[in-house]
């Protein structure tokens, strides 16, 4: 039965309209999504319509998730725009279980207050009501922020809709090519283009506040790492050791990276590089390929891949030294491990017969899942919710970005304007208000 | 070694020794272009020959330059038999020319992860680093460097295009 829903989802996935009833599962098993109703949200203003159209936004975020499926406007028998004026009989009547509600104040030149609520229509309650300041340039933040707070409440798992995605693209330029890190919000908009170059640029990681992005840069026919604020644009370039610098990752703290250095004679191996005083310690010696460090959440671990067996595995060393353990065993090719921001769950590349896919482990019962479907799969990045991964896949021959629930069930092809091939996506922290 | 290709390389190091930082060229003289031929460029000549009645001469090193790429097999880094001439010519480059600098860029495939595809492509390069070195070159003409699958020279998918990726070049900067 399972698995039979899970091949219907691969087949949805690629259709254009994001999210079908029959894909999501509740505790019991599987279920329809919850119906429910984005009324077109008020407007007390200057101009004609509102700077941004909130309740559109709400309700996307809320079909992507694939958990809910929004009505149409033509359905709802009335269009509210305040709580006091819902009429629970008519929401019941056409079949909702949940109605949002809201408007869009004008308060000064650039100046608005967004509001919202979000009423339960069988319990005939408010479960959450909710009042923001907003500009035009914050307007589509601020209600990404309502939805997160609408899908807490539905779900009881935090949003993800403020959240924001980075990644790397590749375009033909000329003779040769052009390389750009790419941040955008997690739904595609607000592209901004935070590094480009004629070299490779690879393995974007964001730091724990979301406000720096680590990453390796080959200008000068070299790899360095450099660490770049988002906000000034402001960049460092912290290791640029002879032979290779790659792939770092932020410790919890945010105060390390952890790096893989190759030194002159090229043996990969994971190090530990304090930011401050780019003083590296050396945490494996092995002459296989150590490299994809990244912390466990709680700081204790780095997990990394090595071929010291053979083929890529993954292992674990305590993050002050120690000896490493294998952590994989299932297939034979275990690489880029991304831990779940809640610990429990271990994302891999794996050869699945032949094809390289994005498969999960939970770390306590074992169990692998083969999370993606398609040749060439990689870097999967876990949101920070733990409840959905964003990695990259083929089409043609592009990459594109995909994400998909930790459960298999809920698949989204992600939009992005930025065009050529897309790749290494990785999934920002929370916002820090 | 044929005495084609030693002169071939030979000829090639003298005019590498007056400018470092060259890459190889073919053409060991400089060839005028009415009688010379390239074996790499082709010219076409449909007009009125100047010269009436001439005719192109062949460039006898042609095949015999010395080979800036060499190849591998799948999740391998050992230098393939047929290509370990190819090393041998640039260790005797460099070994008659210790100004010569050489930047080995190791490549991968696309198949897997791409950090750890850094580490094949590093392998690669590292395995003709330690062939040019056992050969006498010196550890201070040699740099590495590792693509991985950053760089590919096919875009395809196929076993074709893997095997051109998987690849070393023989880069002499600037």
């Amino acid at each position: 039965m399972l698995k039979k829903l899970r091949l219907f989802a691969a087949l949805v996935a690629f259709c254009a309209v994001p999210a079908h009833a029959e894909l999501v599962i509740d505790v019991q098993g599987i279920a329809q999504p919850t119906p429910v109703a984005v009324v077109p949200f008020g407007w007390e203003g200057r101009t004609a319509e509102m700077p941004t159209d909130v309740a559109e936004i709400i309700e996307a975020d809320l079909l992507r998730s694939g958990r809910f499926e929004p009505i149409g406007e033509d359905k709802m028998l009335q269009k509210p725009t305040d709580g006091a004026d819902v009429d629970f009989q008519d929401w019941s009547f056409v079949g909702v279980e949940a109605v949002v509600v809201g408007k869009v104040i004008q308060t000064g030149e650039n100046a608005y207050t967004l509001q919202f609520q979000l009423f339960d229509v069988f319990g005939r309650r408010q479960l959450v009501g909710y009042r923001m300041p907003a500009s035009r340039g914050t307007m589509r933040g601020a209600a990404h922020r309502a939805a997160d707070m609408i899908y807490e409440k539905l779900t009881g798992i935090k949003g993800v809709f403020g959240t924001r995605v980075a990644y790397v693209t590749a375009k033909q330029q000329g003779q040769g090519r052009l390389y750009s890190l790419v941040v955008s919000d997690y739904d595609g908009f607000n592209e901004h283009v935070i590094m480009e170059s004629q070299d490779p640029i690879m393995s974007p990681a964001w730091s724990p506040d979301s406000r720096q992005l680590a990453y390796v840069s080959f200008e000068d026919d070299k790899s360095s790492i450099f660490v770049q604020t988002l906000r000034s644009g402001n960049r460092f370039r912290v290791s640029a050791k002879p032979g290779i610098n790659g792939a770092p990752s932020f410790s919890p703290d945010g105060r390390k990276l952890v790096v893989t250095l190759g030194g002159v004679d090229g043996n990969l191996d994971i190090h530990v590089l304090d930011i401050n005083s780019r003083r590296t310690t050396r945490l494996t010696t092995h002459r296989a390929i150590d490299t994809e460090g990244t912390w466990s959440p709680d700081g204790r671990w780095i997990y990394f891949t090595s071929d010291r067996s053979g083929g890529p595995q993954v292992y674990r060393v305590p993050a002050t030294g120690g000896t490493p353990e294998r952590v994989t065993f299932e297939g034979s090719y275990n690489a880029r491990p991304r831990l779940s921001p809640d610990g429990t769950k271990l994302a891999t590349v794996f050869n699945d017969r032949g094809n390289f896919r994005i498969a999960v482990m939970d770390l306590e019962r074992k169990d692998v899942l083969v999370l993606s479907g398609g040749r060439q799969d990689e870097s999967p990045s876990f949101a920070p919710n733990s409840d959905i991964l964003i990695y990259a896949t083929r089409q043609g021959r592009n990459g594109v970005l995909e994400s998909v629930s930790a459960d298999g069930l809920i698949r989204q092809k992600m939009r992005s304007s930025a065009g050529g091939d897309v790749r290494e996506p990785v999934w920002s922290p929370f916002p820090r208000f | 070694m044929s005495y084609f290709k030693l002169f071939s390389i030979l000829a090639l190091s003298f005019l590498l020794a007056g400018c470092p930082g060259t890459p190889p060229m073919p053409d060991p003289e400089p060839t005028d272009t009415t009688y010379g031929g390239d074996a790499g460029a082709s010219t076409s000549g449909t007009g009125s020959d100047p010269y009436g009645g001439g005719q192109m001469m062949d460039d006898p090193f042609a095949g015999n330059e010395v080979e800036n790429v060499i190849y591998f097999e799948f999740d391998s880094s050992e230098v393939r038999a047929q290509d370990q001439d190819i090393v041998a010519g640039h260790a005797a480059m460099l070994n008659s020319n210790p100004n010569l600098r050489v930047r080995l860029e190791g490549h991968a495939d696309e198949r897997g992860s791409r950090e750890y595809n850094i580490g094949l492509g590093e392998r690669r390069s590292q395995a003709v680093r330690q062939m040019l070195m056992i050969q006498g070159v010196s550890a201070s003409q040699i740099a590495t460097v590792s693509f991985g699958e950053e760089r590919p020279v096919a875009f395809g998918s196929s076993e074709s295009d893997y095997s051109q990726n998987r690849r070393v070049e023989f880069v002499y900067p600037n």
